[in-house]
């Protein structure tokens, strides 16, 4: 089974600190990571490797910096890493960024699954993943929180509902997203981080791609940004002081005047 | 081809931009700020410089004429056959485009069978209502989803699309968007339409939801939009509104799909959606122990509302993960948020932080939480909350 | 400070560091509440290579040195040291076989216990014979191809959760200490019973047991060294492996710092965070400075053992003594910083202390310890005085 993981690098938002006097948030010296939900996803990949054999690739779009998570992917014990860079593809919405996946994908070749982790935590919009599928041509299987049986050219996942999960087969190449219920990643080893240090992707840019230009990046996103501003600081209100069953007895009172409670 | 530049000459050297780039690409080179390869190219720095010394430059491609398009079309999404809450939400705020745009709203709703729904559909707003009735859209199957709505498009493009940010929305609607070759929003928490262009202004959070980020699509059609459950309200229904209502029966097997689902778990424990509740009891790690969630329980009961937590307890296994509030959990805006011993990172506050009331118990007075709660109590939540307990109880 | 570690070095210390931060430190109350043998912890050590760090590369291992093998168990330390000495004690009990071992028993043995796949144990204390290790009572009499073994070893770290132990027996009893001899036994080999669980006032969820040898029979192969190199390959281990456990007590020192520290700063008494208090200050900083002299001693000694040296007994046992004694000290105060929280279970650092304990009585007393350095200290200036 071939296996190809589609991975992000974000900014490890446990470091973020919001700056009190202006409200914006501080990112210098935060550092970058590999998007926590594609670890769900590398590790189920390298999962259904230890269990049927075969390879794992991760992909990954971004600047020359992003390579660094192809190296903490081989660290896991991913096989191949490749990365797609250039800045034709900077400034990409979630449409321009996953027809160059598909491309990068389609280009690896071979496959029999691509897997995603369900968003990446600084875009949040859980859109690339089923819009990878579409450019690909392939079934999509969003919020996958357990993959039940693989192989011979199908697949039976647990899909998450609002209320449970559906049990959803389907025909194999698919592209899956995962959700944290689906296992619990593992930690770099000390072999593959030696493996990682020597490790040099394989680097494609639009043209190795074969992808059309006026598809990538910015100049191939529908969606623009008109304006990012911040939110209306909402104010700390009242403060509620003195005895705690005053106080209790206080905040009952403001609670019925507005009507929530029974 | 898109590049972000400063203006050498307008730069005054502040470094305001600097600290502002996610991902750490702007360095001061002597006098002046400098973009270095880096760059994502996001444009948050053209937002925060102060002297409009950073401008994003690129050769646009040829600005597509806009399809012929017309209307607003809102996917109106079935539960065992029902609508869900957030259908009735989205009914409201399409109509409210569709006037604003002078246009008609077109619900499109798929199912078993879906006569019924269709009609209360009219009665929230819909002037045309198109059906697809089969077996095979009863549960999610993308394949179908999206050949089904093709087909009953026919070929018209709507101006703009609208779906509930579901698990089914949020797996439906980007698959459709890239089929139809459009650019799709996620999780917009206003929709507004620009009084000089006519396009659809979609606000979201960004970042974590420290930010907000208006997102347009200028020249593609149709502009589509996913909302998450409870930002919009729901409208009134008015049984006498009249409606065209078409629903296609007849698919002679155009409706293939290649997944199909097997079977339908549906789990106790998880079914209360705290995202759907209007009021929430939260208890962070100052709760102290699993036990003394029944205390929120109790509360929560008290108040007709859920029990919610931060990341600590359901990392301590206190409470399951169906129950967390934040990044990595769920973005709930219940109208009475309670927040018990938490003490609110901000991975917590971008989850709850829209709510109409926050009240925070906590024993640091330092805690952040108090910095965006409505009502404030510096004391310990057990012995707190007990006594909250008591107060509502009497009349 | 930077000691100028490798890169290996580093790698090693912050996979270390990684793997006790994420599944360490969240289990680690439990593990001790429920003295429980960590084989999850384990087996996450087992995935990050840990295992292999002191097992030559032509087995599967990284060929790290002492001071590779101290980064790791330093880290491992700082976050729970029940969960460390059940990792270092794998370590005791298959260096032995990376010493002495013959090119067959290293192949038999060596990659599982660089997978982690098989967890090792010394056993050399028995009932009557601790500080004075010439004491064993075990025996090991030649019978065909084999040696049966009788007697019983006391207090063996991983006994009964090991799989591969090296054991002290005398083969000969009239020749004195040149009597013993070293064996490999496995789990499993007729006539090897263990005794109960015992219940410890530290380091809890580490295994302590007896091993009990009745008739057991082990074949010629599996002895270790020669006939009467027991001893040596004994004492040879020891003192690789003391600047091992003074890692240990530097690690749990290092961790009730850390604790104490971040404590101090939050905690507000009259107004103002304890931090700001000189009593406290100076407590702070003498902690600090005897965790660092501790710190650079024991990568001292370790780099001069992995540099060849032939003869390191002396320091080896100093960079054992020193830094035990010091975490028994920087614990305690870690627990008078924190006061009333710091004596509570809900706190981490009391626990601290419950393990610093017995760093100091482990792999030697300090007491027999020091008896060890002052004999050296003797003969190197009998030495001198001969010249």
């Amino acid at each position: 089974m071939k296996i190809i993981v589609c991975i992000k690098q974000v900014p490890d938002t446990v470091h973020v600190r919001i700056n009190e006097k202006t409200g914006a948030m501080e990112r210098e010296g935060v550092p970058a990571v590999v998007n926590p939900y594609d670890l769900y996803a590398l590790e189920e990949a390298l999962r259904l490797r230890e269990a049927h054999g075969g390879t794992v690739a991760a992909l990954t779009m971004g600047p020359p910096q992003a390579e660094a998570v192809l190296r903490d992917a081989i660290a896991l014990g991913v096989d191949e890493g490749y990365h797609l860079s250039g800045r034709e593809f900077a400034g990409g919405d979630t449409l321009a960024t996953s027809y160059a996946l598909a491309k990068g994908v389609e280009k690896i070749g071979e496959y029999h699954l691509v897997l995603c982790g369900k968003q990446a935590i600084d875009g949040d919009t859980a859109q690339v993943g089923p819009e990878l599928a579409e450019h690909l041509g392939l079934p999509f299987l969003g919020f996958v929180r357990r993959v039940r049986e693989s192989g011979a050219g199908r697949i039976v996942v647990e899909r998450m509902t609002e209320d449970g999960a559906d049990v959803v087969e389907s025909t194999l190449p698919a592209v899956i997203s995962v959700v944290k219920e689906i296992n619990t990643p593992r930690l770099p080893s000390l072999k593959g981080k030696m493996r990682a240090r020597s490790f040099k992707a394989t680097t494609w840019n639009a043209e190795a791609l074969g992808a059309d230009e006026a598809r990538l990046g910015f100049a191939g996103s529908p969606t623009k940004v008109v304006k990012i501003f911040h939110p209306e600081a909402r104010r700390g209100g009242e403060m509620l002081t003195g005895e705690p069953a005053e106080v209790a007895a206080r905040l009952a009172e403001k609670l019925r005047s507005l009507g929530v409670c029974r | 081809m898109t590049t972000v530049r400063v203006l050498p000459e307008q730069c005054t050297g502040c470094g305001e931009c600097v600290p502002s780039c996610p991902v750490a690409a702007i360095e001061m080179r002597g006098p002046a700020a400098f973009i270095t390869d880096a760059c994502t190219v996001c444009g948050i720095c053209v937002t925060v410089c102060p002297v409009e010394a950073i401008e994003m430059q690129h050769v646009a491609p040829a600005a597509r004429p806009c399809e012929p398009c017309r209307g607003v079309w809102v996917f109106a999404e079935l539960h065992r056959g029902r609508l869900v809450g957030v259908a009735r939400e989205l009914m409201a705020k399409g109509r409210q485009l569709a006037d604003r745009k002078g246009t008609e709203l077109t619900a499109l709703v798929f199912g078993a069978a879906v006569e019924a729904p269709a009609r209360e559909l009219v009665a929230l707003g819909a002037d045309r209502v198109l059906g697809a009735e089969h077996p095979v859209l009863e549960l999610f199957h993308d394949d179908a989803y999206v050949a089904a709505c093709l087909a009953l498009a026919d070929g018209q493009r709507p101006e703009i699309m609208l779906c509930g940010g579901t698990v089914l929305g949020r797996a439906f609607f980007p698959r459709l968007a890239a089929r139809l070759d459009t650019g799709l929003t996620a999780d917009c928490t206003s929709l507004e339409i620009d009084e000089e262009s006519g396009i659809l202004l979609q606000t979201r959070p960004a970042y974590g939801g420290n930010l907000l980020a208006t997102i347009a699509c200028p020249d593609r059609r149709p502009q589509m939009a996913t909302v998450r459950p409870k930002v919009f309200p729901a409208g009134a229904s008015d049984p006498a509104r009249i409606g065209e209502i078409v629903i296609r029966r007849d698919w002679d097997g155009r409706l293939h799909s290649r997944t199909k689902v097997l079977e339908v778990l549906e789990e106790v424990v998880q079914t209360v959606n705290i995202a759907e509740a209007d009021v929430i009891v939260a208890g962070g790690r100052g709760m102290g122990a699993a036990e003394n969630f029944a205390l929120l329980e109790q509360l929560a009961r008290v108040l007709g509302g859920a029990v919610a937590a931060s990341r600590a307890p359901v990392d301590a296994g206190w409470v399951p993960y169906a129950r967390q509030v934040g990044q990595t959990g769920k973005t709930v805006c219940p109208k009475l948020y309670i927040a018990c011993g938490i003490s609110g990172q901000v991975q917590h506050l971008v989850g709850m932080q829209s709510a109409d009331v926050i009240v925070a118990i906590n024993k640091d007075p330092q805690a952040p939480i108090f910095s965006v709660a409505t009502y404030g109590i510096v004391g310990d939540a057990l012995e707190i909350v007990p006594l909250l307990i008591k107060a509502l109880g009497r009349p | 400070m930077d000691y100028f570690l490798t890169e290996q070095q580093m790698m090693i210390r912050e996979t270390a560091r990684q793997v006790a931060r994420e599944r360490i430190v969240p289990v680690r109350a439990e593990l001790d509440e429920r003295e429980e043998f960590p084989w999850e912890v384990i087996k996450a050590c087992a995935a990050a290579d840990l295992f292999a760090i002191w097992v030559p590369e032509a087995y599967g291992g990284l060929g790290g040195g002492i001071l590779d093998l101290c980064l790791c168990v330093e880290e491992l330390s700082r976050a729970c040291a029940g969960v460390a000495v059940s990792y270092a004690a794998s370590a005791l009990g298959t260096i032995p076989i990376v010493l002495f071992g013959t090119e067959a028993q290293k192949a038999k043995y060596l990659p599982d216990v660089a997978s982690g796949r098989r967890l090792g144990a010394f056993a050399l204390t028995e009932a009557g014979a601790g500080s004075d290790a010439g004491g064993v009572q075990t025996t090991a009499r030649l019978d065909g191809d084999h040696y049966v073994l009788n007697g019983t070893k006391q207090w063996i770290t991983n006994g009964g959760d090991a799989e591969i132990y090296t054991v002290v027996a005398i083969t000969d009893r009239n020749r004195g200490a040149r009597g013993a001899s070293t064996f490999i036994v496995e789990k499993g080999t007729p006539g090897f019973t263990f005794g109960k669980k015992e219940i410890k006032m530290g380091i809890r969820s580490s295994s302590t047991r007896e091993l009990v040898f009745t008739d057991c029979r082990v074949p010629k192969e599996n002895l270790l060294g020669k006939e009467g190199q027991g001893f040596i390959v004994a004492m040879k281990t020891l003192d690789k492996s003391r600047p091992g456990i003074g890692a240990q007590a530097l690690g749990i020192a290092q961790g009730a710092f850390d604790e104490a520290a971040i404590y101090s700063r939050q905690r507000v008494q009259f107004g103002h965070p304890i931090s700001s208090f000189q009593a406290v200050q100076h407590m702070l900083a003498n902690m600090a400075i005897k965790i660092e002299a501790s710190r650079s001693l024991i990568y001292s000694v370790a780099r001069y053992i992995d540099s060849g040296a032939k003869d390191y007994s002396k320091e080896s046992a100093m960079a054992k003594v020193f830094p035990s004694d010091m975490a028994m000290e920087v614990t305690t105060d870690a627990v008078q910083i924190l006061g009333g929280y710091g004596y509570m279970r809900d706190y981490p650092v009391e626990k601290m202390m419950r393990d610093a304990k017995i760093t100091q009585i482990y792999e030697g007393t300090n007491q027999v310890i020091r008896n060890v350095i002052g004999l050296a200290i003797i003969k190197d200036f009998a030495k001198r005085a001969q010249v």
